[in-house]
């Protein structure tokens, strides 16, 4: 087999991917483009391990450990998802500013002020 | 352009053997379902779309002689990770049906960035490797057993270090999606 064919169809998931990654706005479906790209270069390390018949087969005890490395990248992921749409509502990733920087700095600690109300009062209400 | 000229009377520029066409038309479906996945406004056809991307994959695995790899990604990613993300969507309560927002506002940047990726890398890929083929006719190269013994005979420690990693992860998980006491 051409070994252009396995190389160029990673190098095309990885950029459908990298698209999912800049484009999207909810956060779950930005971390499924992860999973696109991540798969493109599982895709090139198994392609190259055949062709170079390495005896330690280290391409594809890599592959196997980043496919690990995904399924807990996924779980941390989703898990920081969940608790930022508790915390604020939204999945979006393009709604969550409250790091940024830029004109909009001076509200930024009413903002933040009035989202840690609510959390203040249910303290005290526990105490 | 010599080189090409030697191996192509060898080898054949475009030696159409079953293998090649097979894994050009799962590569085509691959591709597509990954497209579907990117660009889609549903978001659990999305999920679903990927689960064809990655099972397309998987077949590609396996026309590479790398069986084992190709039924881990069939039980990881087909089984758990598409899986958990459905589970992370239902609990987002992600719209059924179409949602209009789910592309944000630099769509074209992104399709720039992503096209301007795609040309660079398909050039040198194909300018680089255009003369070398994979010999898929000798012994398996990723059969269980080929891969079990190189995992724990050569890449043991690392192994362990991964089943180290994971453990955090999990307990990482659970820490993290665990209410608060005072939200009990």
């Amino acid at each position: 087999m051409h070994l252009a064919y396995p190389a160029v169809l990673a190098a095309l998931l990885f950029c459908v991917g990298l698209y999912g990654v800049l484009a999207r706005r909810n956060a779950i479906l930005v971390l499924m483009s992860v999973e696109l790209m991540l798969n493109a270069v599982n895709l090139n390390l198994v392609a190259f391990d055949v062709w170079l018949r390495d005896t330690l087969h280290a391409g594809q005890a890599l592959t196997l450990f980043t496919i690990a490395i995904a399924a807990a990248e996924i779980g941390i992921g989703l898990a920081i998802v969940l608790m930022v749409h508790r915390n604020q509502g939204t999945s979006d990733v393009d709604r969550l500013r409250d790091t940024a920087e830029g004109p909009d700095t001076p509200e930024a600690p009413d903002a933040s002020d009035e989202r840690r109300e609510p959390t203040d009062e249910k303290t005290e209400a526990a105490a | 352009m010599t080189l090409a000229a030697t191996a192509q009377q060898t080898q054949g520029f475009l030696s159409t053997s079953g293998v090649e066409i097979t894994f050009v038309l799962v590569g085509l479906v691959t591709l597509g379902a990954a497209l579907v996945t990117v660009t889609t406004r549903q978001l659990v056809h999305a999920a679903l779309w990927l689960v064809v991307a990655l099972g397309g994959l998987a077949v590609e695995y396996l026309l590479l002689t790398a069986e084992f790899i190709a039924w881990v990604q069939v039980l990881i990613y087909v089984g758990s990770v598409v899986v958990l993300l459905l589970f992370g969507l239902m609990l987002t309560k992600a719209p059924i049906g179409r949602s209009p927002d789910a592309d944000s506002g630099n769509r074209p940047v992104a399709l720039a960035v992503a096209l301007t990726a795609a040309v660079a890398l398909v050039w040198v890929v194909v300018d680089a490797f255009r003369t070398t083929w994979i010999d898929l006719d000798g012994a398996v190269q990723g059969s269980t057993e080929v891969t079990g013994a190189v995992l724990f005979r050569h890449w043991v420690l690392p192994f362990e270090a991964l089943s180290v990693l994971l453990l955090a992860a999990l307990v990482g998980a659970i820490v993290l999606s665990r209410k608060k006491e005072q939200e009990r």
